[in-house]
């Protein structure tokens, strides 16, 4: 293996940390991503810090535009592509996988990891996948960039991965390109690619958003059998609680390029500590709730991440924004403070305020 | 469902349909091009052996013309001897004379008194050459301009190619053809001004078509660069170019094999239309470096209203844009699989 703690400098970071090897599988410290473009710099992840350890699922929670995305693209290296094209990225922070610091380490280097240590699942994979190329050639094509073996043995891998996953008749499936399969079908064989190297570290970026709602659920069986089978680590993205109560063990409610609380599933679920993630179970639909009740959505819409509001992003939706005394909320950001064990949240809101409006206000209406 | 199996055979059938469209297509051309030069000038009341020989000739040549060219029989006569012409070959008789014409027959000229297809056959290769010779200079500078000017977008290079591209759109062909040969060939002297037939020297042919063949491919190759350069700009940003990089496959090869795959499609659609679109062109061109091709010869025609020469070039040229446009379709069914089931 190659060494990649062997870190390079970016301009004014200091360097002085040692590799926290051992301690986390993945370690992700002050991670800062931002795009200058011509109207402004892009704050799409604006000091964002979590940890992932290998068997476990952290599903990352968020609107669109929350910087979820983002986060996972930088994690994979990824970030220089997509909606700002080509436009340098500025990144700093730290990515520490498996002891090897990414952010840092030369291009070639994560390029070689990509696919093989980590892999992705992107949210639509009819346009994830080449149209011109068959399933299988898609799949073999990512086995034999990373292990030296001859097309007739990655062909059998790539069957036996279809197989896998579901995919019935696999041996004559594997000659069919991405549009002769139906959507779920290809999110299977979009999941076979990125496992058919048993990567530690699988990052599903909305995995479900483009299926039907029945086909969602056994995608999603499909992911937790696959994680236990292989004891990844894996890292959930969606904007659908239901998503993340089905697989995730610790949550992360991002807002505005930052983490507004953090958590295990148990704890954001059923004591969360932060008005948006109260929001963000009140816009939940619940077959059990009476059909007069009507949904409880977060009032505006996201904040431009060119221009984030100051004090807490959140204040200009928050409808408990006025609680704290004087103007703290508009003019000082939020630290993330442990409210519980292993229980972050970034919120002015003092604690018996806040365990009142949960109580009183939030929960009877859930 | 059952497609999986269904990839060569679906090639296949794709390749019969669009041969029998071809033919289809054809068949209706020449149907078309008998209307236009036959029934028409019936239907206006114009004579049309006059449009053959010119209007000062004499009663008796007419009844000649008539009469080899079956103008007083019915139509459907007339469709016959036509197609028969051009399939077994027929016999001109009348005035007292009579000729015959070989299958390909396209007609007899009456004005220069040659048979039409062997003057077709003569100057078709020169024609051919040059599309084909420019054509490949045009896709070679086009396409590696467009990528390199994508790939580095906003860079000296991709300024400089596309201000250049941007004059190679404007500029007509009989001004840069006629700079350049001032330049490069009175001037300078490195390339011959004349047309030499292949089968007599390949160099001299070769040293005499450089300079057509640059100036066509700096026209159309400028209108390749901007497409190609626009294609792949949308093409990079596509979610399968992200899926490439995130399975780690190495930049160049992301580039080659998945960006360059998707490119091809609109540039090669846009081959066969410019391939077929080309006489406009090579009249001009050839007209410009004065080789003997059918622009040459359909613009000579034009001018001694010499009918039978007009109506051979458009046969002649009908089929080409017929079989390009066939030739693209297949070439797009191999590479797009999703055309094979349109």
């Amino acid at each position: 293996m190659t060494d990649l703690s062997k870190t390079g400098t970016a301009p004014g970071e200091p360097t002085d940390e040692r590799s926290p090897a051992g301690e986390h599988y993945l370690d992700v410290r002050d991670l800062v991503i931002h795009f200058p473009t011509d109207d402004g710099i892009v704050k799409s992840v604006d000091g964002l810090s979590f940890q992932l350890e290998k068997g476990k699922t952290l599903g990352i929670v968020g609107e669109s535009g929350s910087g979820k995305s983002v986060t996972s693209l930088g994690i994979m290296g990824l970030h220089t592509v997509g909606q700002y094209g080509r436009q340098r990225a500025r990144i700093s922070g730290e990515i520490w996988l498996d002891g090897r610091e990414l952010l840092h380490a030369d291009p070639g280097e994560v390029r070689k990891l990509r696919g093989r240590e980590m892999s992705m699942i992107f949210q639509d994979p009819l346009s994830a996948l080449h149209p011109y190329f068959t399933i299988g050639k898609q799949i073999v094509e990512a086995y034999r960039i990373h292990n030296d073996v001859d097309k007739k043995v990655a062909r059998r891998r790539a069957i036996e991965m279809l197989d896998r996953v579901g995919i019935p008749q696999p041996d004559q499936r594997v000659d069919s390109y991405p549009h002769e399969f139906s959507g779920g079908m290809r999110q299977r064989a979009m999941i076979a690619m990125s496992l058919v190297n048993n990567p530690e570290l699988l990052i599903a970026d909305e995995p479900t958003t483009a299926l039907d709602v029945t086909v969602q659920a056994q995608i999603l069986d499909l992911i937790r059998d696959l994680q236990k089978e292989f004891g990844s680590a894996v890292i959930v993205i969606t904007h659908d609680l239901g998503v993340v109560a089905e697989l995730a063990d610790d949550i992360l409610v991002m807002y505005g390029g930052r983490c507004v609380e953090r958590g295990s599933a148990d704890k954001v679920f059923y004591e969360p500590q932060h008005p948006y993630t109260w929001g963000l179970l009140g816009s939940m639909p619940r077959i059990d709730r009476d059909r007069t009740d009507r949904l409880n959505p977060v009032q505006g819409s996201p904040p431009s991440l060119i221009n984030i509001p100051d004090g807490c992003a959140f204040h200009p939706r928050c409808p408990y924004a006025d609680v704290p005394k004087g103007d703290v909320t508009r003019t000082e950001r939020p630290e993330l403070r442990e409210v519980g064990s292993g229980h972050f949240s970034a919120c002015h809101l003092p604690r018996e305020d806040r365990e009142r409006i949960w109580n009183e206000e939030i929960k009877p209406k859930l | 469902m059952d497609r999986a199996t269904a990839g060569p055979r679906a090639v296949l059938t794709y390749l019969i349909r669009r041969l029998f469209a071809a033919a289809v297509m054809l068949v209706v051309i020449v149907l078309a091009v008998f209307s236009i030069f036959f029934l028409i000038p019936k239907w206006t009341g114009v004579d049309p052996a006059t449009m053959y020989v010119g209007k000062q000739s004499d009663a008796q040549a007419l009844e000649g013309i008539r009469e080899k060219l079956s103008l007083d029989e019915p139509v459907l006569v007339q469709l016959f001897e036509f197609f028969k012409g051009i399939f077994f070959g027929r016999d001109y008789v009348g005035g007292g004379t009579s000729l015959h014409c070989d299958a390909p027959c396209f007609g007899y000229s009456f004005k220069t008194e040659q048979l039409i297809w062997p003057v077709l056959t003569d100057r078709l290769p020169v024609t051919f050459g040059l599309a084909v010779g420019a054509a490949v200079i045009w896709l070679i500078i086009g396409l590696s301009a467009g990528v390199v000017s994508a790939l580095r977008r906003g860079s000296l290079w991709d300024r400089a190619s596309m201000t250049l591209a941007l004059g190679g759109v404007s500029l007509p062909i009989y001004f840069t053809g006629l700079i350049s040969l001032a330049v490069f060939s009175y001037q300078l002297g490195w390339v011959s001004n004349e047309y030499t037939p292949m089968e007599e020297s390949f160099t001299d042919w070769f040293s005499g078509m450089i300079l057509p063949w640059v100036t066509l491919a700096f026209l159309f190759g400028a209108m390749y660069a901007r497409l190609t350069r626009a294609t792949m700009l949308e093409v990079m940003g596509e979610d399968y170019i992200r899926t490439a990089r995130a399975k780690g496959v190495r930049e160049p090869v992301v580039i080659r094999k998945h960006a360059m795959r998707s490119t091809m499609t609109p540039i090669i659609t846009l081959l066969g239309v410019d391939l077929g679109m080309l006489m406009g062109n090579a009249i001009l061109t050839e007209t410009t470096f004065s080789l003997p091709g059918l622009g040459q010869a359909v613009l000579d025609a034009i001018g001694e209203r010499d009918l039978p020469l007009i109506l051979g070039v458009t046969l002649i040229t009908a089929t080409a844009v017929v079989l390009a446009n066939l030739v693209v379709d297949i070439l797009y069914s191999v590479i797009d699989p999703r055309v094979r089931l349109a």
